[in-house]
């Protein structure tokens, strides 16, 4: 049975990159639309994501599914190959809680910590490391959040595999440490390591460069208030 | 041991929406359970902080020596361990995924919103959340009328994901538009939200969970009243 698999997204946005990486995991063949979203949103995303004209969407046979974390569950509903979720409910639900929990917690502090004035950014650091403190007591030494392979949780965590190393570079301030999180460390090596993961990242430099230019964008703006 | 052995307890308020979610579930589902009640304007309970470190909140689901969390995270479980009928999520994948994608919506937007209206400093301030939560409305009249497909309920015949989701939030409606005078769901603009509203809150799954919206309003009050730093109303 031939079918329709689109996905909307933005090159160099983590939660675009799940969903890819998802799909490729499930050796699903796809078609990538890249969005503009700064500058100019598409008229397909605004009716397949009236509610929040956001990417990612993922457009299958027609039928549009929004929001990365639910767009992640239906593709392991749909193509039941290399599962990303346990059998067992209370796996399933420990696994659902973590992609929460790095969805409504830990990336905003994250990011918080990283784009935080000078005056705020201790208690932003300070927040950002307890979750990543949080996060490195559930790996307990296991290779993969979902253990011997990738699961919803290393896919949802993404941003700390890849993203995070960018940026700590880019903005010169570390907050994945080696010595206080040697489990997530060994992690993010592990998995952006494994090929179906390198096959779905934005290229480095590209997002270096994005960093980099929002790091003097924000160094102008607090020189410019400064004046 | 058969599940039927293995205790079942939620920890939680009577007043909270989302503990009310497990509940209802619970109750789909025929399985007796034991109430906790925090008292969580004295201090969260040991069991609560045992069983809920990250977070600390209500709903915890007990299974066993299991603890669940996050209260469409306790619905979902509910769904699969109890995995006869009736089913709480649709069959199809899609439907599944309309289901779940109003979720984050209500709970990060459009009930902070509600919330909002009560306790609004300023004007302004009231009037963008009053908008906020009618346009959310209005989206899920919308929705109602592509999930339900003409059934009574937006799990079709039967309560199921996104009528727990939404429905919970239906005493705090009340308790709004009891306290701001006005109308929230309305025979113009919402009708089949208004006639579900009223489905849902007198089904066999739901009635004996949802507060009654006086007993709400004074809860509400009170908490305002102590938030303000005032004596409670007697």
């Amino acid at each position: 049975m031939s079918e329709e698999v689109k996905v909307f997204g933005t090159l160099g946005s983590p939660m675009s990159c799940r969903v890819e990486l998802a799909l490729k995991l499930k050796g699903v063949q796809y078609e990538y639309i890249e969005e503009d979203v700064h500058k100019n949103k598409s008229p397909l995303l605004l009716k397949y994501n009236p509610v929040h004209k956001k990417i990612p969407v993922l457009l299958h046979n027609g039928k549009p599914i929004a929001e990365s974390l639910v767009i992640l569950e239906y593709i392991e509903e749909t193509w039941k190959g290399n599962p990303i979720l346990p059998e067992d409910p209370y796996e399933k639900a420990m696994a659902r809680f973590w992609a929460r929990f790095l969805d409504e917690k830990c990336l905003p502090a994250l990011w918080n910590a990283a784009w935080s004035p000078e005056n705020e950014r201790e208690k932003a650091v300070e927040e950002a490391c307890d979750c990543l403190k949080t996060l490195e007591s559930t790996l307990k030494g296991k290779r993969f959040f979902g253990g011997d392979t990738v699961g919803l949780v290393d896919i949802a965590a993404i941003f700390i595999g890849f993203w995070l190393r960018v940026l700590q570079e880019a903005t010169g301030q570390e907050l994945l440490s080696a010595e206080k999180f040697p489990d997530l460390v060994k992690w993010t090596d592990e998995f952006v390591s494994c090929s179906v993961v390198k096959e779905s990242l934005p290229p480095r430099e590209r997002l270096w460069a994005f960093f980099k230019a929002r790091v003097a964008g924000a160094m102008d703006a607090q020189t410019n208030a400064s004046k | 041991m058969a599940k039927s052995d293995v205790k079942v307890k939620v920890l939680g308020t009577w007043s909270s929406p989302f503990v009310m979610r497990a509940r209802i579930a619970l109750n789909i589902k025929s399985v007796n359970y034991e109430f906790l009640q925090e008292r969580l304007w004295e201090g969260k309970s040991e069991l609560l902080l045992k069983s809920n470190p990250v977070h600390r909140k209500v709903p915890v689901l007990i299974h066993g020596d299991k603890s669940i969390c996050e209260s469409l995270i306790i619905v979902q479980y509910i769904n699969e361990v109890w995995s006869f009928a009736p089913s709480i999520l649709p069959s199809d994948p899609h439907e599944r995924a309309t289901s779940r994608f109003w979720a984050p919506y209500l709970d990060e937007k459009w009930f902070p919103s509600l919330r909002t209206i009560g306790v609004a400093q300023g004007e302004d301030a009231r009037k963008a959340a009053i908008a906020q939560v009618e346009e959310g409305l209005l989206l899920l009249e919308e929705a109602f009328g592509k999930c339900s497909k003409g059934k009574p309920f937006f799990g079709g015949d039967q309560i199921g994901y996104l009528d727990i989701a939404f429905g919970c939030f239906l005493g705090w409606l009340r308790v709004t538009e009891k306290m701001s005078g006005m109308k929230l769901l309305s025979i113009s603009k919402t009708p089949s939200l208004l006639k579900w509203a009223d489905r849902f809150c007198s089904d066999i799954a739901v009635k004996d969970v949802m507060p009654e919206t006086e007993k709400l309003a004074e809860f509400a009050k009170m908490i305002m009243a102590k938030m303000r730093g005032a004596a409670p109303p007697k």
